[in-house]
């Protein structure tokens, strides 16, 4: 055996210390392990798509309830008004617009954002749209109803809360020729849109499918007035 | 040799029953700190070897460097320069170097 004689109080008590040191070491460095949150992450995505899988099914089961439902019930003024909601997927002659970022390169100096879509520009697109007799309207696969908001979400468009990229797919149930026209008017939309170089295609079409609304109907403040209490 | 090691399972001991803490950003220097205290404990161990142990020596020995070494870690990321890797150098090779000597007292006897 290794014969240290001297100071083996003094070692003793440093080990002490070491011993001390070395114990809060470790659990830091477990600590570090089990806050640095990669396996936080990893747990919250895959939730998050088991979510965003569960939240499609329901949805599509929504949509066939919904259809079996105006497949038995059903009035023609319920169905009018299911078709004004939104809920029901429309065909019929109208347009489909398709809006692009520019693809020209923003000069040094000048300010990128006057070459990108914004959500005004696709708002005017759609008053337009709306204005010149457009019975039903979606933008990518999103049917726009009576609450739908079109803003920007960062770089993405978001409609019905469903964050969307550029190119933007407007689709119009209408007179095609009128859509067209008042979309292509002088000094209008078009237009403007197209001075800055975003690129918009407009394809006239005997046939447009728009699809349903597929999000649910919630009313948390707002109830029916109730017409004998005036 | 067993006053020591019962000193180090002490230590231990009170380091895993105590729920002592420190932050994470100061975990850098924590381990430098460490790195320096197991060099003076490897010293120390050398020098009784070598019966030219001071009791002064090496218990002011493991303080300051120690600290030192968590201090010097501490200015190089103040100043953006990685101390961190110099001071673990520096007492890994002198942790060696103390280890080889000790290994040949050991086996002498």
């Amino acid at each position: 055996m290794l014969a240290v004689r001297q100071g083996q109080a003094a070692i003793a008590l440093v080990c002490v210390v070491l011993g001390i040191m070395l114990a809060v070491q470790f659990r830091t460095t477990q600590d570090i392990r089990s806050t640095i949150p990669f396996q936080r992450i990893e747990d919250l995505s895959q939730r998050l798509n088991q979510t965003e899988k569960e939240r499609d099914a329901l949805l599509n089961e929504v949509h066939t309830l919904r259809q079996a439902s105006s497949v038995t019930g059903g009035s023609k003024e319920s169905e009018l008004i299911k078709i004004g909601a939104g809920v029901v997927a429309l065909q019929g002659p109208g347009v489909i617009v398709t809006i692009d970022d520019s693809k020209r390169p923003s000069k040094p100096g000048e300010n990128p954002n006057l070459y990108l879509i914004h959500d005004d520009d696709i708002l005017k697109v759609i008053n337009e749209l709306w204005a010149a007799g457009a019975e039903a309207i979606s933008i990518n696969d999103q049917r726009l109803i009576a609450s739908s908001e079109i803003r920007c979400a960062g770089p993405t468009l978001s409609v019905n809360n469903t964050r969307y990229s550029p190119p933007y797919d407007i689709r119009a149930i209408g007179d095609p020729q009128t859509l067209e026209n008042a979309l292509k008017m002088r000094g209008g939309v078009i237009e403007t849109l197209q001075f800055w170089g975003i690129q918009v295609n407009i394809k006239s079409l005997e046939d447009v499918q728009v699809p349903a609304y597929k999000g649910t109907f919630r009313f948390e403040y707002a109830k029916p007035v109730k017409e004998g209490a005036k | 040799m067993a006053l020591p090691i019962l000193g180090l399972f002490v230590g231990l001991l009170i380091g895993i029953l105590f729920p002592i803490s420190i932050p994470l950003e100061y975990a850098k220097f924590m381990s430098v700190a460490l790195l320096a205290s197991l060099d003076s404990v490897f010293g120390g161990l050398r020098a009784g070897a070598e019966e030219r142990f001071d009791n002064t020596v090496f218990i002011t020995g493991f303080f300051t460097n120690a600290l030192l070494a968590a201090g010097l870690v501490y200015m190089g990321e103040r100043l953006g320069i990685d101390l961190y890797y110099v001071a673990l150098l520096a007492f890994g090779l002198r942790i060696f170097q103390n280890l080889a000597i000790i290994r040949r007292y050991f086996l002498k006897k």
